[in-house]
């Protein structure tokens, strides 16, 4: 075990799986300098900046996987994957289907997610849920190194396409990127959920399997499920019902596809009361994604979801409102238990 | 405030002053931690933005990018209610929802965007409604030289000469893409790239404010006229790097402290095993390179300042008349901000307006 921080963590793996196969190359926008320390190591063939080309450098990525390479391609924000929705959607998720399983298209696509330090609409957001909807496709995203690590190990190892999904708000190298210690002014300490930005990570690196969740703390009252930073906001909530005496499950699904059903509704019939709590949209997203699989699954329980549904503001206060907060997962909590 | 029709020296000067002053105390407004997320100066932008915006008359759009602060001024936006915005309080020109990379104006038409290259496409769709709706008017896009390697600004670029569409494309070349050296991910010349699309292309120096003002005049006036679309291009500087804060400016501006936290990571990459040797020669050779680029351009970026090279255009008293007037306009907007906003020194629990 070794201590580290989460952004950390994502390129420590990485750099592990680039020295065991040398196939494993990544490109992106400013890649070498977010990243010098796998460009010192590795070089700047495998560890390649890109133009602010979105839609090509996407799609090539589809391309050099179809010839040898795994390369993971760096996103900076998910945001910007938008302008290469056409490579993800028609591309990277099909090509291994239109073969009929002939063609392996190992791809990994990297981008940050999440808001918490108020950058506004264009540059705070989720889009898991709109990723997730596409079939053969993998999205994971992490809450704390370990899983960071083990995630982006299983990434660049699987021979499908995977998004691996970096939140911002616990990636110091991109908080720092973005202007880290040059303003003292400014604490991110309140909003930065201490157990997700550090934390022990097994050496050598030990690989998370996709679609499956890890309970981050047990109760009976009812199960809080979420994913990213939402099950720190989940543990907060957690935390403050505790002091009320209600004790919550906090499941932490770690994958949005595939979802770890089993656990989904083993933690619902054991708690009958579930809060899904979604950093992304609420509409076609993932909180929708669960209440139809309690419904499939038959299983009796009540189920509230708080997930965002305005564009994310800008003013800090309002983005706080904006997203799944803790007072907001607290209080649809609570109208569970008074039902 | 459309300005002047020919570049009176006191009118422009006035109005790079009060661009330089907005972002003066919007970066000190930043490093105070009053405004949140990131922001993106242009300083090192005014001749160019003033040589634009000078042309444009009540109509005209402007399609922004990220450094969309100088034109807003310079167009007649409140600089109250764009600090406000800037700054994230719901008192702001968008109450709030969109800081400084979406600030949208509809009675002047203007609206920025954060997606690099967007500012294209949204040109060629004002100039198509312009044409059909109010002939003369033209569309006007800012964006970077960057943002020249985006395919739905080559795509728009296209789309406005197929079509012949009044837009004025205007890229201002400061050589960096976001923190990468421009050159090493852009094959040919950006020029011949314009020129091969069919544009009219003028080329100039964009820390002269007369020389971006005459070709652009040319331009605007020939898109009015249905003559067909142009692209202005025009070098110029970023001397606060591509945000405040930019990691290379932080290298440049503290080697000491910055090369000892990047060499301890360097070193653990060297040390690193089953890494190759050629490799990493050539990895550090890329990041001293960068480093080197840009405290070479912050340098120059310092010399050719083109509020003080416009200076010399206008007599001295008027100058320093118009710098104190500006001042006193621009000290007192922040000052109300700065106090309509409060102090705010933790972003997302405690944070907000007030």
């Amino acid at each position: 075990m070794t201590s580290m921080r989460y952004g950390e963590a994502v390129d420590f793996a990485l750099g592990e799986a680039m020295a065991d196969d040398s196939t494993v190359v990544t490109w992106g926008e400013d890649v070498q300098l977010i990243h010098y320390e796998l460009l010192s190591r590795f070089g700047p063939t495998r560890v390649l900046d890109t133009p602010i080309s979105e839609a090509a450098f996407v799609y090539a990525g589809v391309g050099a996987a179809m010839v040898g390479l795994r390369p993971v391609v760096e996103v900076m924000l998910v945001d910007f994957l938008t302008a290469a929705w056409c490579p993800v959607v028609n591309a990277a998720s099909k090509f291994h289907d239109f073969s009929g399983g002939r063609w392996t298209i190992p791809l990994v696509i990297r981008a940050r997610v999440g808001g918490w330090y108020a950058d506004g609409g264009q540059h705070s957001q989720a889009l898991w849920g709109m990723l997730a909807s596409l079939p053969s496709t993998t999205v994971v995203c992490p809450s704390t190194p370990d899983d960071a690590a083990g995630l982006m190990l299983s990434a660049v190892q699987d021979d499908g396409f995977v998004v691996f999904l970096e939140h911002k708000l616990l990636s110091e190298r991109f908080l720092d990127y973005l202007g880290g210690d040059s303003r003292n002014t400014v604490d991110f300490q309140d909003v930065v959920p201490a157990g997700g930005a550090i934390g022990d990570v097994p050496v050598p690196v030990e690989a998370v399997p996709f679609g499956s969740g890890r309970i981050r703390r047990e109760g009976e009252d009812l199960a809080l499920i979420s994913v990213g930073v939402g099950v720190h906001r989940c543990m907060e909530a957690a935390a403050e019902l505790a002091a009320e005496g209600v004790e919550a499950t906090v499941l932490d699904l770690r994958s949005v596809a595939p979802l770890d059903r089993e656990m989904i509704v083993e933690v619902a019939k054991r708690c009958g009361r579930v809060v899904a709590v979604d950093e992304d949209y609420l509409r076609g997203g993932l909180t929708g994604e669960i209440g139809a699989i309690l419904l499939e699954e038959g299983v009796e329980c009540s189920y509230d979801r708080v997930a965002v549904e305005t564009t994310i503001p800008l003013a800090p206060n309002l983005e706080h409102d904006a997203l799944p907060n803790s007072s907001r997962i607290v209080a649809a909590s609570r109208s569970l238990l008074e039902r | 405030m459309p300005g002047p029709k020919a570049s009176d020296p006191a009118s422009t000067y006035r109005m790079m002053v009060r661009m330089r002053l907005a972002e003066d105390h919007l970066v000190a407004a930043w490093a105070d931690g009053l405004v949140p997320g990131e922001y993106h100066s242009g300083i090192g932008e005014e001749a160019i933005n003033a040589g634009v915006v000078m042309h444009l008359t009540p109509g005209d759009t402007v399609a922004l990018d990220h450094r969309s602060t100088g034109p807003m001024i310079a167009r007649g936006v409140d600089p109250l209610s764009l600090m406000l915005e800037v700054m994230g309080s719901e008192e702001g020109m968008n109450r709030g929802r969109a800081g400084h990379m979406h600030l949208m104006d509809p009675e002047l038409r203007m609206a920025a965007d954060g997606i690099v290259g967007s500012s294209g496409p949204l040109a060629v769709g004002n100039a198509i409604a312009l044409r059909q709706l109010e002939e003369g008017q033209v569309a006007i896009a800012f964006h970077g030289e960057a943002a020249m390697n985006q395919g739905m600004l080559m795509e728009a670029y296209n789309m406005a000469v197929a079509w012949q569409l009044p837009v004025v494309f205007v890229c201002k070349d400061n050589r960096w893409s976001i923190t990468t050296y421009s050159a090493s991910v852009t094959g040919g010349n950006l020029v011949d790239r314009a020129r091969s699309f069919g544009l009219a292309v003028e080329t100039v120096r964009g820390t002269r404010h007369s020389d971006v003002y005459a070709a652009a005049g040319k331009l605007i006036r020939r898109a009015r006229a249905g003559k067909g679309p142009g692209l202005l291009y025009a070098t110029c500087h970023r001397p606060g790097g591509h945000f405040e804060g930019d990691p290379l400016l932080r290298l440049t501006n503290n080697p000491i402290t910055e090369i000892g936290t990047l060499a301890n990571d360097i070193r653990r990459g060297l040390k690193a095993p089953r890494g190759s040797r050629a490799d990493v020669t050539q990895g550090l050779r890329e990041l001293t390179l960068r480093g080197g680029r840009a405290a070479r351009d912050r340098a120059r970026g310092a010399m050719r300042d083109p509020v003080r090279r416009f200076r010399k255009q206008v007599a001295h008293a008027q100058a320093a008349a118009i710098e104190t007037a500006e001042a006193e306009t621009m000290g007192t907007a922040m000052r109300t901000a700065r106090e309509m906003v409060g102090i705010r020194p933790v972003f997302g629990k405690q944070g907000g307006a007030g």
